[in-house]
């Protein structure tokens, strides 16, 4: 078993920390450029995370991981949000939302709530691994905040951030429990995030030149008469 | 015979199928349909190799193809190769129904996706990494999400959208259930692969692993259908062209169908799980009811087909949480035939549409008078997604309902069957609507006959060879192989 000293696993609370206030930031957040913003600061989070238990748990891999978040993360994904939203990113300022920022709050509390109750049967099985006890719960916490994102906004960029917020909630949580993804995976999951985030920007340039705008609330056509 | 190759060709060749479309717009479709057709070949034989030899493996580990993993590739592979063939005079015929002035289809940005959409299909079975495989699912939205929107509409924009935000959340989800088991299966020092899994299941933390198929419920069941995430399956599946929806309905909710089937034997090995099967019969009960009930008021006849999709979604789920896996192989035959019969029914309902300018099922009638292969195609194809006689279907339903009734699970069983026979109704109801009622001469006036493009009729024609063939006659080997695939979802716990 891995002995980890106190400062490492308070640093290492600390950055859970500031990865769920930046979560949260995307939520909540009404202006686009400013979840975006965000959305940066939770992934320049789940990369401190990274390069944390890569010290604390001397894992090369992690290393790696934090070098690939860095890179699509808060380089590339930006970048084509930027481009997929055009000047409507800087333009227009209120995203909508179907509930206001109090009762969204709330149900992220619940969330949380079900997330850490999720996880709490699971985390004396794994009282052998270290952080798995920060990592774990703040990940799911942050899939299900993402997810309730997603079905939140009513805005296409806001609701890719939701996924994204997912994916870094995902990583966030297993990079306590696994240190050692096989080096094909490791550079599909590399691979594979840019090319999402290339595609879904596609997707909202295409809703942006034929409906004149990104909201996708507005998009309601289809469903049984 | 060396075929460690035999994988990673299988995924070279819509590698080659794509850049050669991408390359010559004039050959796409002839390049896309000359690497669909090896690839069918090489399926086959791969098929055959497991049949013959046992699990094909090879590059180091990285693929690995046991006996349900084949049974999955074929219809993978046949869809892949028909609905290509379709779609050459399918998207012609879409185009001059909109627009009689316009250019040819965008050939060039069909068929490079549709190569690119089956070979992430087709590595679902192939490789043997968890990581990997779920990287490959997700991929499948991906490259799917503008086949969904080929036709750039308003419309087809918002069915690709809700595809993509609900699966790909769902895929956020399994994500994090993956690297859960990947942790389980290394901390039992096996590799993060099926055997692996099934090797570490007794001896992994049991809240780890429950908490991990939850997520791969939730996040899968998304990517499958299952109610309540399935709303965006009718959307893409009313907007896409049908040779997309012949894929999408056909094999591509099954990829994540599959995972769910895998790891059943892995959570009824594990002491610690109790009655994982409940958890089966609820989801797959819930969706069967749910889309029975929908294809009641249904309007329009693709989302008709994609309901029915939900449905047999929820019907293998259900069958494999009431043993039918094991006793008579229900859930796997019926995984392998509805690909094959599901496909068939998209080609018919996109002819069909194609012919009367709408997909509004009160606005069609008497298709078997404006098309009599068009009209039976549709009358077939529902009757065996329907499930009778004498079609593939019906004797999966009929092995899953009998394996039920025997094994004393009157209440589950008795739900499926009522749920079954509601769908029948409301499936033959609406088609037999659209191919014998009344031509309204009105409509008759408006849309004037359109002839049927030859590929896409020579494409049913080869669907329809299965669906009927299947239904009387299985070839030993793949008898053998449907024994085989049920015996890895065998439990000895």
């Amino acid at each position: 078993m891995i002995t980890v000293s106190p400062i490492m696993l308070s640093i290492a609370g600390s950055v859970a920390a500031l990865f769920v206030v930046f979560g949260l930031g995307v939520m909540v957040s009404r202006q686009m450029l400013a979840s975006l913003r965000f959305f940066m600061g939770q992934s320049v989070a789940l990369t401190l995370s990274a390069l944390v238990l890569a010290d604390a748990l001397h894992t090369v891999n992690l290393l790696w991981v934090a070098l690939i978040t860095f890179v699509t993360k808060v380089i590339a994904v930006p970048l084509v949000l930027r481009w997929a939203a055009g000047e409507e990113i800087y333009g227009r300022r209120e995203v909508d939302q179907a509930l206001e920022i109090p009762a969204s709050v709330l149900v992220a509390a619940v969330f949380a709530l079900v997330g850490w109750f999720a996880v709490a049967p699971v985390l004396p099985t794994l009282h052998d691994v270290p952080f798995a006890a920060i990592n774990l719960p703040t990940g799911l916490i942050m899939v299900l905040w993402g997810a309730f994102t997603v079905a939140l906004r009513r805005e296409s960029v806001a609701q890719m951030m939701g996924l994204l917020i997912m994916e870094n909630g995902a990583f966030f949580g297993s990079i306590a429990i696994v240190h050692n993804l096989t080096v094909i995976a490791e550079i599909a999951a590399a691979v594979d995030v840019p090319i999402v985030a290339l595609v879904i920007g596609l997707l909202i340039r295409s809703i942006r030149r034929v409906t004149g705008s990104t909201r996708v609330g507005t998009l309601d056509k289809l469903h049984e008469h | 015979m060396n075929t460690e190759w035999l994988p990673a060709l299988i995924l070279l060749v819509p590698l080659c199928g794509a850049l050669l479309a991408l390359a010559n717009r004039r050959s796409a479709p002839y390049f896309s349909v000359l690497a669909a057709f090896i690839t069918l070949l090489l399926a086959i034989s791969a098929a055959w190799q497991v049949e013959a030899h046992g699990p094909l493996s090879g590059s180091d580990g990285l693929f690995y193809l046991d006996a349900l993993g084949a049974l999955y590739l074929l219809p993978v592979s046949f869809v892949y190769f028909t609905a290509s063939l379709y779609a050459i005079g399918y998207l012609w015929a879409r185009q001059q129904e909109q627009d009689k002035d316009a250019a040819e289809p965008r050939y060039r940005q069909y068929f490079p996706l549709m190569n690119v959409f089956a070979l992430v299909i087709l590595a679902v079975p192939l490789v043997a990494n968890l990581a990997l495989m779920w990287i490959a699912i997700e991929l499948t939205t991906v490259f799917s999400a503008f086949l969904v929107a080929y036709e750039d509409r308003a419309e087809a924009l918002e069915a690709a959208w809700k595809y993509v935000a609900l699966t790909s959340m769902g895929a956020m989800i399994a994500l994090l259930g993956v690297l859960m088991l990947y942790y389980g299966t290394h901390a039992a020092g096996q590799a993060p692969t099926w055997d692996g899994l099934m090797t570490a299941a007794p001896h992994m933390s049991a809240p780890l692993l429950l908490l991990a198929f939850v997520l791969w419920l939730i996040g899968f069941g998304a990517k499958t259908g299952l109610v309540p995430m399935h709303t965006w399956l009718p959307d893409a599946h009313s907007q896409a062209p049908a040779s997309v929806c012949a894929v999408l309905s056909g094999v591509e909710t099954s990829a994540a169908l599959y995972m769910l089937l895998r790891i059943y034997p892995a959570l009824v090995v594990n002491p610690g799980i109790h009655d994982p099967a409940a958890w089966y019969i609820t989801a797959g009960l819930i969706t069967v009811g749910s889309a029975a009930f929908m294809l009641i008021q249904v309007h329009d006849f693709k989302r008709m087909f994609a309901y029915s999709t939900i449905e047999h979604m929820g019907i293998i789920l259900t069958a494999c949480g009431i043993g039918a896996a094991v006793h008579e192989q229900g859930t796997i035959y019926q995984l392998f035939a509805h690909g094959f019969t599901k496909s068939f029914c998209f080609f018919a309902a996109g002819l069909a549409g194609i012919i009367f300018g709408t997909q509004e099922i009160v606005k069609v009638r008497g298709l078997i008078s404006r098309s009599p292969a068009v009209g039976w195609a549709l009358i077939l194809g529902t009757l065996a997604i329907a499930g009778a006689p004498p079609f593939a279907l019906f004797l999966s339903e009929f092995e899953i309902l009998d394996t039920g009734y025997s094994s004393g699970q009157y209440l589950s069983t008795g739900l499926l069957t009522a749920f079954i026979v509601i769908a029948f109704i409301a499936l033959t109801y609406q088609a037999t609507r659209i191919a014998f009622g009344t031509p309204d001469p009105a409509q008759e006036h408006t849309s004037p006959a359109m002839k049927i493009p030859r590929s896409s009729l020579a494409a049913m024609v080869i669907a329809f060879v299965p669906v009927l063939i299947f239904g009387f006659y299985l070839p030993p080997p793949l008898v053998h192989l449907v024994h085989e695939a049920a015996q890895l979802l065998e439990v000895q716990g």
